[in-house]
């Protein structure tokens, strides 16, 4: 019995680092965005900073999965969980190297004037940050219809990014001057448009960990 | 003498509250796998007036590896061994319901035991060769049944089961020396020779590796997944990856009774009761 309380302390271990993980893939994102919109580069590099724990936080979880499929030689849920926790990690870690790309492109927008006010940008960022929040709470609780929902608000960040591409085009077009900037900005509506591909990732690995189901690619 | 068997299912005694196991029927049609060789209709069985076995129900396809897991104690073993009639020797045991092989009822009065169970051979937890050689080990069942006709053919036999058993490289040089100088992986793979050697066409384990070292161990599971092209393998394991590693589907008993029969990576990847998982998880038992 023993080593089966052992086994669950492991599991909640590993659920925990995913979990603090997240968070701070969370706040590297929020971060980064508030370092875009107020214009603050030293927020910026902070978020650049404190990517190197989060890769130290990626590595230390994958070595947790390993040694458990080698040691524990989990099944069934525990298997699907362990499975999960090992791909979802280095999603959370590619989030965060977004989150880091938007930081650099704060920085560099910080030495030119602003292009224009930030609308949709920060909407588009809470959006994805909200969907994250979500999608790491599914996961932890292993709340699959939740995981669903959320893969279902993925359509709403691309519709923004959809809106917000035209609308630097066509800033672009009308005024050649202000190129570099808007192409910075349209860089930062990409990275923010695939962190709402990878919180998708999350949730179909939730469905999977939860339900055994494989509905990724299944539209 | 154990009692025949009844052609009638027989409502069974007050039995534990378990759900009722998943067929493994309807995925066999689905995938057009090999034909039943053995299927066992609502097996009871009873060690004097305690039952062991309630209302066991299951098919098992042609050349496959089947493996049974479960608690100590839970049936897997009785089970296992009413499939040759090995219960047939404990006083008091009683079995209803039918065991058919290629769809004849090997409870059925009048049949032979000894050809029975020459067809459906066994390998037990503990290896148990004879203080005999090599040799003789592996021919005594042959020489019981008369099974050759000549001292060639003999030789034939014994040397063929040898290397179906993937021992022959090592003891051909010494056929005449005895068993009982083997290694434990050795002499278990030797019984299984023995086993062989009278051509079955099922092959019944008891945990037979539960003894070994993890190289001897190894050596039989390949063995299995080898053996399995040309017989119909049965295994009752209490190690669960052993189960996983080598059978195709998998049944989980519990206090008698058959729970889950689901192909292997189903099992072990998202079965269907929770009892199951509890059990493979590690969570009682």
């Amino acid at each position: 019995m023993e080593v089966h309380r052992r086994l669950d302390r492991e599991l909640d271990s590993l659920r925990d680092r995913v979990l603090l993980l997240g968070g701070e893939t969370e706040t590297a994102l929020q971060r980064a965005m508030y370092a875009l919109i107020e214009r603050d580069s030293a927020t910026a590099r902070e978020v650049l900073e404190g990517d190197d724990e989060i890769d130290r936080l990626e590595v230390e979880i994958d070595r947790l999965c390993v040694d458990m499929l080698a040691l524990r030689q989990p099944a069934a849920r525990d298997l699907r969980f362990v499975v999960s926790v090992a791909k979802i990690t280095p999603i959370l870690e590619r989030i965060a190297d977004h989150a880091c790309n938007i930081a650099r492109v704060a920085i560099d927008l910080n030495d030119e004037p602003q292009l224009k006010p930030y609308v949709d940008l920060p909407r588009m960022a809470e959006q994805a940050s909200h969907m994250l929040r979500a999608a790491l709470d599914a996961f932890t609780s292993g709340d699959a219809k939740t995981a669903r929902a959320v893969i279902d608000r993925d359509d709403e960040v691309d519709d923004l990014y959809n809106h917000i591409f035209s609308d630097l085009i066509e800033m672009m077009v009308s005024d050649p001057t202000t190129t570099t900037r808007a192409a910075r900005l349209l860089f930062v509506a990409k990275h923010i448009e695939r962190i709402g591909d990878y919180v998708t990732d999350i949730c179909e690995l939730t469905v999977y960990m939860t339900e055994a189901a494989f509905i990724k690619h299944s539209n | 003498m154990p009692a025949m068997s009844t052609s009638t299912p027989i409502t069974a005694a007050p039995t534990p509250a378990v759900p009722e196991p998943r067929s493994n029927n309807e995925r066999q049609t689905v995938q057009r796998v090999a034909p039943t060789k053995i299927s066992v209709q609502n097996e009871n069985f009873f060690y004097g007036r305690t039952q062991a076995l309630y209302d066991i129900s299951l098919n098992i396809p042609e050349r496959i590896v089947m493996a049974f897991i479960g608690p100590s104690g839970c049936g897997k073993s009785t089970f296992l061994r009413t499939l040759n009639r090995m219960n047939d020797i404990i006083p008091g045991t009683r079995v209803e319901g039918q065991v058919l092989i290629d769809e004849r009822n090997i409870y059925a009065p009048g049949t032979d035991v000894v050809d029975l169970r020459r067809r459906v051979g066994m390998v037990f937890q503990k290896s148990n060769p004879f203080p005999k050689s090599i040799y003789d080990n592996v021919a005594y069942g042959l020489r019981i049944n008369r099974l050759a006709a000549n001292r060639s053919e003999l030789n034939e036999r014994v040397e063929q089961a040898l290397k179906d058993a993937v021992l022959w490289s090592e003891v051909k040089d010494r056929l005449k020396q005895s068993a009982l100088g083997l290694s434990g992986g050795q002499q278990q793979r030797l019984c299984i020779a023995r086993a062989l050697a009278v051509r079955p066409e099922v092959l019944l384990m008891d945990e037979p590796a539960s003894a070994l070292d993890p190289i001897a161990t190894q050596k039989i599971e390949e063995l299995i997944v080898e053996l399995k092209k040309q017989y119909t393998i049965v295994i009752v394991t209490h190690n669960m990856q052993q189960a996983a590693r080598v059978s195709d589907q998998t049944a989980f008993f519990w206090l008698g009774k058959l729970i889950e029969i689901n192909p292997t990576e189903r099992m072990f990847t998202n079965p269907n009761e929770k009892l199951t998982e509890d059990y493979i998880t590690g969570r009682f038992g």
